[in-house]
């Protein structure tokens, strides 16, 4: 009767996760959608709770509340623009809970446990385990480097993507060996620490605008490792989850990497702009640059009837995202009507942008993702570049022997004209000059985003 | 068993893709801190492993792992109900035919 219950509990959780990730179509629907998921989980825990197997519920208890207590500043006290480490770090902390199960389920079995250890749950195992702690320590290096603990920048020496495939041959020869011979005991931990060495290998060399590709792969990584954890364990609703995860994040590295033009092998082994790559079209002359003041700035804005707003992640890093939504509704007011375009890379994660402006207050439906908005350049008086620069470079579109030729840009090019906010006149992250920026529809205004933005905001109310 | 298994898996991936490439690129970061709490339900092993008395490692281990599951589930959903929470129309949109209504999808 209990296994029944408990069984019925994981059904129910697993239809109500698959309507929640459902509900994430319609921003409208999706907050109840996701209440009626976390219900689901509810059912799944109480399910397990009644499980014949579950003697002693103090650990368990403990662990509960502590982990509660964690979670809770993690859900409701971090900021916004620090979402991408966010969640880079829970993705270490779920990849971490798959590895300790797969350890404890291994010790149980050699320890006085019952069963033995079939080769085809040992392969679930030893691939939990394996996927498992790549993706702590990989999700750890993404985070520190996300939150500036570790340089942002790509670390490479020679020869690396030599030593790193050595050492995953190495991971899949000893996961071979852990299937054939089970009971040896040494391979199947040596395998979980050169799987943790690997991760922050593979990690470490890939820069921060890689960083949204990076995160859902991870994500994917700690998906599947779930599911080898129900395979390994016989449970249905880990393997369902961790199918769901791993379907998500891997969709969503495929829509990264096609919006960088780039494929996976390209982004995890290509330390793309790693060596400062002299600057294409540098022969010496300095390409001319029309400056502007704010007041100048103000004016154009104030009178424009068509605004479209570019923000990138420089936009992020100033936390100026209250002072755009004033400055939108400031030229809103005076008759214009202000859009938003968001590239798919913009920011450090998949959908930063529109997180950031909606906390901003800015309503959902004036954010446009590229291919809605990218014909309405040519009609647009002014396009406001907020600390973007590679997404908004023609080069990608119009130069074949640009690095970054073939990505899917904005056409910011194309606006009657273009104000940039920038802090100075340093490449992208890609270390590519971008004509942009010296285009004579283009005027650069330099200083700190949040500054100039509040600056832009007094000048348009007194103009 | 391995079988039936692994036609849950298929299945369940595949309702997953179809389902998720229907998410718009606005709702990625929400879309991702959910599968990331969703994926807390590791914390049904955990919570086996913490406490079926299989010896003290294997409590050990399962109690971390009850800690790590737990963290991600109750953080996971919290942040994103405050996400979605900031999501919202404009109340005065105004109804002017020029500007095309975003399309639902």
């Amino acid at each position: 009767m209990r296994e029944h219950l408990t069984e019925a509990s994981y059904l129910a959780a697993s239809v109500l996760f698959i309507f929640g990730l459902r509900s994430l179509t319609r921003p409208d629907r999706a907050r109840r959608g996701m209440q009626q998921a976390a219900v689901g989980m509810l059912l799944a825990i109480c399910g397990t709770l009644i499980n014949y197997q579950i003697v002693d519920y103090k650990w368990i208890a403990a662990g509960l509340v502590i982990g509660a207590l964690i979670g809770y500043p993690l859900g409701m006290w971090v900021p916004t623009t620090a979402l991408p480490q966010r969640i880079a770090i829970s993705l270490s902390f779920g990849a971490l809970a798959s590895v300790l199960v797969g350890v404890a389920e291994y010790y149980s079995v050699f320890h006085g446990g019952e069963g033995e250890l079939a080769s085809a749950r040992m392969a679930a195992l030893g691939f939990e385990v394996l996927l498992g702690s790549l993706t702590v320590t990989g999700a750890l290096v993404a985070c520190g480097k996300l939150q500036e603990w570790l340089p942002s920048k790509p670390m490479t020496y020679r020869g690396q993507n030599f030593v790193n495939f050595v050492l995953f041959a190495l991971a899949v020869v000893l996961l071979i060996t852990v299937i054939v011979r089970p009971e040896m005991a040494a391979p199947f931990y040596a395998m979980i620490a050169l799987a943790a060495v690997l991760g922050v290998l593979m990690v470490l060399p890939i820069g921060g605008a890689d960083m949204p590709v990076v995160v859902a792969l991870l994500n994917s990584y700690c998906g599947l490792a779930a599911a080898a954890t129900g395979f390994a364990i016989g449970n249905s609703i880990l393997i369902i989850s961790g199918a769901l995860d791993g379907a998500s994040g891997f969709l969503l590295s495929v829509l990264m990497s096609k919006a960088m033009n780039r494929s996976f092998a390209n982004v995890l082994f290509g330390a793309f702009g790693g060596e400062t790559t002299p600057a294409v079209g540098a022969g010496g002359d300095a390409l001319p640059v029309r400056s502007v003041s704010a007041e100048d700035a103000a004016i154009q804005l104030a009178y424009a009837q068509r605004v479209i707003i570019v923000p990138g992640y420089g936009m992020a890093v100033a936390q100026a995202q209250h002072q755009v939504r004033e400055l939108a509704e400031l030229i809103e007011k005076r008759g214009g009507e202000v859009k938003y375009a968001i590239h798919p890379v913009a920011g450090r994660m998949p959908g930063h942008m529109n997180v950031l402006l909606a906390e901003a207050n800015v309503p959902y439906d004036r954010l446009y993702d590229m291919d809605e908005i990218n014909g309405e350049f040519p009609q647009t008086d002014v396009a406001l570049v907020i600390g973007a620069n590679d997404v908004v470079n023609p080069a990608a579109r119009d130069d074949t022997s640009s690095p970054i030729y073939g990505m899917p840009i904005l056409d910011v090019d194309r606006a009657k004209s273009v104000i940039v906010l920038k802090r100075g006149m340093a490449t992208g992250f890609a270390g590519i000059e971008n004509a942009l920026f010296h285009a004579p529809a283009t005027s650069m205004l330099f200083g700190d985003a949040k500054a100039s933005l509040t600056k832009l905001v007094s000048e348009v109310k007194a103009a | 068993m391995l079988i039936l298994q692994l036609y849950v898996f298929v299945l369940a991936a595949f309702v997953g893709y179809m389902v998720i490439t229907r998410v718009p690129p606005l709702l990625h970061t929400p879309l991702m801190s959910a599968t990331n709490a969703i994926s807390g339900i590791s914390l049904v092993g955990s919570m086996v492993a913490a406490g079926a008395h299989r010896g003290t490692v294997a409590t050990i281990l399962g109690f971390i792992a009850v800690i790590c599951a737990t963290t991600n589930i109750v953080g996971g959903f919290l942040i994103t109900d405050r996400m979605l929470k900031m999501f919202r129309r404009d109340p005065h949109e105004p109804k002017s035919p020029t500007a095309p209504s975003k399309k639902e999808s």
